[in-house]
This record gives C-alpha cells, structure tokens and sequence, in this order.
C-alpha cells in the first residue's frame, strides 16, 4: 500500500513539474511584461530597469529556475494588475467557486441518480426515452447560453432572482460562504443550474448505459438461473456494478467543472477562480494566469489521485500493485 | 460499383437508420446546416462583414415579428446594424469550418502517433501513453482557453490548439487497435520470412478501427463546435472579423440587460441545434456500430 | 404420474434478426428420467446451450420459444407465468454455466452468492445458512472454507470457481441439473477433477443432470444416454454405451472416429467430417446434415428425416441409418 502511495506521489510531482514547465514555457512566449507595468512615457532606460528588477533579462533556464524556486517556496509572483501575491488574490476566490461546484455536483447527481437508474431499469419505458432525448439536447447546449437565457428569463424578465454577483456571505470555519445566507443562496441558484446542466446530462446518459451493459452480463443471467427475483437483481446484483465505473467518470467531471465554472463565473459575474482567470487573461496579468494554471493543475491531479483511491477501495478486484 | 450501393440500401445499417428518428432528425438538421452554409451566402439579404452595406439607423431592431420589427431583417439586428440572420449564416460556416478542420487534423495526426506507438511499442510508447494520460486528466477546455490566452486569437491558432487537445483519443484507439494486431500470429510468420509486417499489420487495423473512429469523429465535431463557441464567448477564440455563432452570442450579451435578447439567444439556437444534430447522427452511430449482438 | 422426470417435445426457439430468423432449436425431443445423467452433444452453434436456456425460461428477445412442450414432473414448463419459473429455477431445476468467470457476481464475497441461494429456497436461519455453506463448500472439495466464504470471485482459480458454482447449483438440493459445457473453460487436468466431482455429487445427492458439450469423450464416460444434436435438431438417442460402440447416425459416427485414440494404428490419419456447419440463416432443404453426409442420397436433400425408433431405446433421424459399425465406401457424394 506504502509502496503504491509513494509510486502515486512520484507520478503526481513528475506531472506537476512538466505542467510548470509548459506553462512557463508558452508564457514566456507571450509578450512582453514588462511593457504592462511601465507607464505608457517610460524611456528605453526605464523599460530596462524595470527588465532587470523583474529578472526578465537573466537566460531563459535561469528565470526557470528563479521560477520553480519560488513556486515551492509558496511564492506565485505579484499580479501586476491588483499588485498583490496571485497565490493570494487566487486563494481569496476559491471559497466562491468551490461552493458554486459543490453546488452543481449535489444538484447533477441529485436528479442524475434517480432518472439515470430508472432509465437504465425500464429502458424502453417512454420515461426512459424522454430522458434521453432530453439529456442528448443536455449535452448539446452551450453553457454560456443556458446562462444567458436563465439571467434573461428569471432575473430581466420576471426580477426573481438575481443576474450576477454574489450576494451576502456568512463565514464556516472563517470562510465567507454564499449559501449560508439567503440573499446568498438566491445568487448561487442560478449559476449552479447553468453549471450543473451539462453534468447531469452526461450522468444520466452514463448511468443508465453502464446499467443497461451491466444488466446483459453473464453473472446477472446466472443469478436469474438461481431464481433471483427481478428487484433482487437489479437492487442487489447489477446497481452496484454499474455505477462503479461511474464514480470513476464524476471524479473526472470535477475537474471538468471547475474548468467550465470559468465561463458560469464570468456570464453571472460570480467572483471566483474562473472569473479571475478571465480578467487576467483579458488584462494579460500573467502572473494571476500561471497561478491559476499550477493551482488548478495541482487540484486536479489531486483529484484523480482521490478517485483512484476511491475506485481501489470499492472494486474488490483492484490490487494496489 | 452499383452492385454495391444496391448492398448498402440493404444492409443492416441503412434499414435502421431510416427507421431510427433520431439518426433522420440528425441527418435532416446536419443537411440543413450544410446546406445553410454553401447556398446560405447567396440568399442571405446582406453580407455582414461589408461594413459599407451596414446603417447603423437598423441597430437593435427587433425580430420581424415583434413590435418595431423590420422584414429586412427577419431575426433582428445587433448594435451594428448587422442583420442577424445574415450574421448567423456566415458565424454557423465559421463554426462549421473549424470543427470539421479540427476533427480532420486530430483524426490524422491522432491515428499517425497511435500507428507509431503501437508498433514501435517500447519507449516511444510509454511516452505517448504518459503524454495521453496526463493530457486527458486536464479539461480539454481549460488547455485550449490556456493556449488561446498564451498566443492570442486567430482562426489559424484556434484550430490548432483545438487539435493539440483533440487528438488524444483518435491515438489511444488506433493505438489499442494496433497492439491487439501485434499480438497476432501473422506477424510472427511474417517476420520469421524477412517481411515487415506493418503493412499487412496496417491492412488489418485500418477496417477494425475505421467505425470507433468515425464515432468519435462525429462527436467530437460537436464537442470542438461547442468548445470553439464558449472560447470565443470568452474572447479567446475566433478573431472578431470572423465572427463564429460563439462571438455572435457574446456581443448579444452586452446588450442582454436592456432586454434585447434576440441577438444573443438566437445565434445560441443555432448551436444548440447544429450540435444536436451531430450528437444525434453520433449516438446512431454508435449504437449501430457496437458488437452487442454475438 | 409419468416414469420420466422431464420430457420434452418439439422444443422449437428461434431469434428473429434483422438478416433472417435463426430456428436455434428446431424441433427436440427427448426424455430423462430421475437421477440419470443425460450428455446433449454437438457442435458449436449446434443448439445445444440454447437448448438448455430455453427449458428454464431464460430466452430473451430477439429470441423467443415458438413451439414445444417441457413438462417437469407432470407440468409444462413453458406454460408457466415468470413468477411460477422463478421459484422452479434454482430450487427444482438448477444450471451450471460455462464460464466460472462471469457466472459469479464479482463484487460479492462467494459466501454471500451462496447464502443468497439457500435464503431464497430453504426456510434455513442465517446461522444455519452460514454451516450449510460451508458443509457444501466441503462437498465440492475446496479447502479452508471457513476462510474462502469472505472471498471474493476473482480470489479463485478456474476450477475453485466452477466448484463454487456447482456448490451453488447444489445447494437447494434440485431434482434436475443443467450443466452447460461446465468444463470446457478449464484446464484439461481440472476437467476430469471437476466432471468426477460432478458426477459423485449427482449421484449422492440424486439429482438428474443434463450434460451439455462438444466433447464426446466426456459424454461417454459420464452419462447413462446421449442425445446427439445438430443444427437444432437431435439427430440420435439413446443409452450411452451403445450409442458409442454402435452408431446409427452417420454425424454420430463421424463424431466418434475423430476422437484421437492412444492405442490402435498410429500410421491412420485422423479422420473429419468434410464440410462445415452451414449457416444457419441458410439451412438446406431436406437433412441438413446432407451435404457432409457419406451415405446421403438424393432423398435425403429433398426431405428431412424424423426421428424413429430403429431399435429398442434407440432413436436416429435418418434415412439411411448406418448399420453397426460399418465403414462408409468413401466420404463421396
């Protein structure tokens, strides 16, 4: 176990030192800096101190290093935009994009869960065949839109909710949340629809295949040779099976909605990581961008790590080698 | 050759196609869309990039139907006074453009690196593996948004940034289909009488890998459609003298909360439904294509 | 009350495909009485697994049973609801897959597999439950049970495996056992293990069995008749031991002299039955066995030959019968 750990740990810091590197690579290809924090009068001289105080004129591998060593040191350079720690400024959001996450995973898996597994059991039921027109248009809608039409129905057209923002927050354990207040939670409502719809779309299809798949195998046959009524096998027998396979696939979507809340965030004006990505590309506030790059990298590869980790514990069959 | 098409008319395939109302759906709205594209330019009742044609005295007209609406402009008009439904013509060519381009490249060069790997196994395909691995277990709109952010806009760049992130999967398959050849015992024989067996090797894969590959063609257009769209919402897509539906809905936005929603909801149909289509042809077809019958 | 513990009649079970309909089963019959061990044998494809599906119920669509009689202890089968069947299947009738590697639930620990067949059948409590787990896994001969009933599937070699299904298969104690090609997805040396284990079982605990294979040679060492299929049909029937030193059917024949003998002429080449199993979308018209036939005449395409006794227990659908061991002229046309 010690063993596959330390391996696990290894493959991880290998992965996050090759993302630095692409990542500092393509940055340094990617304008001049320099040019953004002097005025727009600076002289040819001023431009040049300013190269040096940033380092900028040292070889390429040297500021490499210059950056790996303040990477493990904690430090992600200053934005040059807010003049503060981009650790920092990325830290500060990441309580608003978590909790609009979390929020769409409850949310996709609380309506993907039931009809998935219901459309998987009755697959040809009328039922089963709505949900999947319905989540094959799920998978097809542009998010950014679904946002859209959302601000446009429930906040411009009827005022019932609220089009962007956050919105009151309460502290948990020191951390401003939205949802615990409920000016708060009318801001996350919207948002964490828009998010969640492509995710559940993807759920529903995903479960009730793997059920159906699931349902054809040798082993379910065999159970109804021993006389195994039908709600025994499918409760008992089948339900598990399919939605091991399943967990692996939702870790996987995490990270792929922490990568959409990009575009949520920005559509609702919903201050989290995403946002500040946005605004940092648009500002070419490379710092923030790299920040955002290694800390979201480092996520997920903590995440996979976390899914693995799950998967071995609920697969009898995986040894950890 | 007719003999042929004669068989295809009574293969397996085309009779449940024509009886699946999803795959017809499909195939209707992707031919309508195709359709739009090449013949569209000639109808359409302005060419939206000829700023010349534009006044901006037509800005922010309503659809036709609606109070204030023109018939000129059937679907409205934006803060230019481009009329809508010439401007989604021209955006859905564009959209329509980069996801077949992109799929075309990612399918080549995904299924060059696969062929490679999975013969040449060894190091070199320890680390293409590790290269897949470790692209797929990052969002692949996040890599493009970065590459996008990193080298600025630009339809040429856009295409391949969607490309470096598309071809994983095109290699991994090809990849799988070519190491379960290896194994084969022709390629023993034939390397036991002095011949290479890639090309035999290559004649088997070829057919076994050709139906994966045309479903995860289908649907990964519709993916890089939608991926290309919610770039260029972002900003990081598609230059702004080309504007794809993606953009299109993204200036629509700007002017959302004094309640002109036509020019961003409409251009978003458009995807909407162009993407449908595809997943609707992409799920036939897959389903058509899987060994479920023994 | 019938001498016989299942008779079945005109089976037929056809899969409507797309490319044509598929007569799985066309028309078998055959009988079996308590405690005998019946060996059906044939070809891949033959019908043989199919066979055995459709005398519990377990044909799915495109696949469905068109025709025929099953009657169990005096009661057809296939007039039964699926309710009725479900408390018949495991309790009276019981079946043995072929591959130990699916037939098991792979995320359940084997003692829960087993627990779950004696909860359904028997009104024992879940200590007792508990002992005759592990008094049966003695039975098939595995080792240590105590630990083995927290192990899961995958935790056991092929023929472990197959033991723990045939443990399963046992355990509501059932007057009939359908065990299709229960060895072929062994090893050799654990397919005799395993066949005379079965065979001791059967007998002790006095359950008839249905032995679905290919292998002839299993057939003849184990089973008190053979029933011989062939393209959905049988072809012959009767006692074993006869059936195996006098064939009637020239298909049985053929089986039987390409079974590779240690004694005898070394220098003979191994003969085969020329030909190949037609497609079954295309069956022939009259014997389908025809044009791999030495003896076939022109009869023989022209018309299907039914099944008649030529001797006492013995039945063959044939029209030239061949006459006790007689070697065939050539294998000509």
């Amino acid at each position: 176990m010690l063993k596959y750990l330390l391996k696990r740990l290894v493959q991880m810091i290998v992965v996050l030192f090759t993302v630095s590197v692409i990542v500092f690579l393509v940055m340094s290809f990617t304008g001049d800096p320099v040019l953004m924090i002097v005025p727009p009068t600076a002289t040819d001289a001023q431009i040049a101190e300013a190269r040096t105080a940033l380092g900028l004129d040292r070889p390429l591998w040297v500021q490499y290093g210059v950056f790996l060593q303040n990477l493990l040191r904690g430090d992600l350079g200053v934005s040059y935009i807010f003049k503060r720690p981009a650790l920092t400024l990325i830290v500060e959001r990441m309580p608003a994009t978590l909790e609009l996450v979390f929020f769409s995973v409850l949310l996709s898996l609380a309506v993907a869960l039931p009809c998935g597994v219901y459309a998987g059991a009755r697959p040809n039921s009328p039922f089963s065949r709505a949900v999947m027109g319905g989540s094959l248009l799920g998978i097809s809608l542009p998010s950014f839109w679904v946002g859209i039409l959302l601000i446009f129905y429930f906040a411009v057209e009827k005022g019932l909710l609220p089009s962007s923002g956050r919105g009151a927050t309460a502290p948990l354990f020191g951390i401003p949340f939205a949802f615990l207040t409920w000016d708060g939670f009318r801001h996350i409502v919207l948002p964490a629809v828009t998010l969640a719809l492509g995710t559940l779309a993807m759920l529903i299809r995903l479960i009730r295949a793997q059920i159906m798949e699931v349902m054809r195998q040798d082993f379910i046959r065999f159970a109804r040779a021993k006389g195994v009524s039908w709600r025994s096998l499918f409760f008992s027998h089948a339900l598990k099976n399919a939605l091991v396979p399943v967990v692996t696939v939702f870790g996987m979507q995490i990270g792929s909605l922490i990568a959409f809340a990009t575009v949520t965030e920005t559509i609702f004006a919903w201050p989290g990581m995403g946002k500040l990505l946005v605004d940092s590309i648009n500002t070419a506030d490379r710092p923030v961008i790299v920040a955002y790059l290694m800390i979201v990298a480092a996520i997920f590869v903590l995440i996979n790590f976390l899914v693995d980790i799950v998967y071995t514990l609920i697969d009898p069959r995986i040894d950890l080698r | 050759m007719s003999a042929k098409k004669e068989g295809f008319f009574k293969s397996e395939f085309f009779h449940n196609f024509v009886r699946s109302p999803g795959a017809m759906a499909g195939l209707l709205i992707v031919t309508f869309f195709v359709v739009l594209v090449t013949a569209g330019p000639l109808f359409t009742p302005q060419n939206p990039y000829d700023i010349g044609s534009l006044d901006l005295m037509d800005a922010f007209k309503p659809p036709v139907w609606m109070e204030g609406g023109d018939p000129a402009f059937v679907l409205g008009t934006d803060d230019q006074g481009r009329d809508l439904l010439s401007a989604m013509v021209y955006g859905s060519r564009i959209s329509l453009f980069i996801g077949l381009s992109v799929v075309v490249l990612s399918c080549v060069l995904g299924t060059f690196l696969g062929l490679t790997a999975g013969y040449f196994g060894g190091r070199l395909d320890s680390l293409l593996m590790r290269i897949v691995d470790i692209q797929l277990s990052f969002p692949a709109m996040l890599v493009a948004l970065f590459i996008m952010a990193a080298f600025g806009r630009g339809l040429g760049k856009l295409v391949t940034a969607l490309t470096i992130v598309g071809w994983v999967l095109y290699a991994r398959t090809v990849r799988g289909s070519v190491l379960v050849e290896k194994k084969k015992e022709y390629v023993d024989a034939a390397r036991l009488i002095g011949l290479s067996p890639f090309p035999i090797i290559l004649r088997h894969v070829l057919p076994n890998i050709l139906t994966p590959l045309i479903v995860i063609a289908t649907i990964h257009v519709g993916t890089v459609i939608l991926t290309e769209a919610t770039l260029s919402y972002l900003g990081v897509g598609v230059p702004v003298t080309r504007p794809s539906l993606g953009l299109l809905v993204k200036n629509g936005y700007d002017v959302l909360f004094s309640g002109l929603w036509w020019s961003s909801v409409f251009p978003g149909m458009f995807i909407m439904l162009l993407v449908f289509g595809i997943n609707l042809l992409g799920d036939f077809l897959r389903d058509e294509f899987n060994p479920r019958l023994k | 009350m019938s001498e016989y513990l299942l008779e079945v009649r005109n089976l037929q079970t056809r899969f409507e495909l797309f490319r044509g309909t598929v007569k799985a089963v066309d028309g078998v019959d055959f009988t079996l009485r308590e405690g005998e061990i019946l060996g059906i044998v044939g070809e891949s494809g033959g019908g043989k697994s199919v066979t055995g599906f459709s005398l519990l119920g377990l044909i799915d669509p495109p696949g469905r049973v068109a025709a025929g009689e099953v009657i169990f202890r005096g009661e057809n089968l296939l007039e039964k609801s699926e309710e009725e069947m479900r408390r018949i299947r495991g309790k009276e009738i019981s079946m043995i897959f072929q591959d130990p590697m699916t037939s098991l639930n792979p995320l359940q620990t084997i003692g829960r597999q087993i627990d779950e067949m004696l909860a359904l059948h028997t009104p024992l409590s879940q200590a007792d439950r508990r002992k005759r787990s592990l008094e049966l896994l003695r039975e098939v001969g595995i080792p240590n049970p105590e630990d083995r009933l927290e192990n899961y599937p995958h935790q056991f070699s092929g023929g472990m495996r197959q033991r723990v299904v045939i443990a399963i298969a046992l355990a509501a104690n059932p007057k009939l056992i359908i065990a299709d090609e229960p060895t072929t997805a062994l090893d050799v040396t654990v397919q005799a293990q395993i066949l005379a284990l079965m065979e001791n079982l059967v007998k002790r605990f006095g359950s008839a069995l249905i032995l679905i294979t290919h292998d002839l040679a299993v057939v003849s060492e184990m089973t008190h008749r053979v029933a011989v299929m062939y393209c959905g049909r049988v072809v012959e029937e009767g006692p074993t031991r006869e059936l195996v030193h006098n064939p009637f059917h020239p298909y049985t024949k053929g089986l039987l002299e390409s079974i590779p003998r240690l004694s005898g002429e070394r220098s003979r080449r191994l003969p085969q039955i020329p030909g190949m199993v037609p497609n079954l979308f295309d069956l022939p018209p009259g014997c389908s066995f025809a044009p791999r036939c030495g003896y076939a005449t022109e009869l023989c395409r022209k018309e299907a030959p039914r099944m008649r006794t030529v001797a006492p227990g013995r039945m063959v659908s044939c029209h030239n019968p061949v006459q006790g061991g007689e070697e065939a002229e050539g294998h000509g046309r």
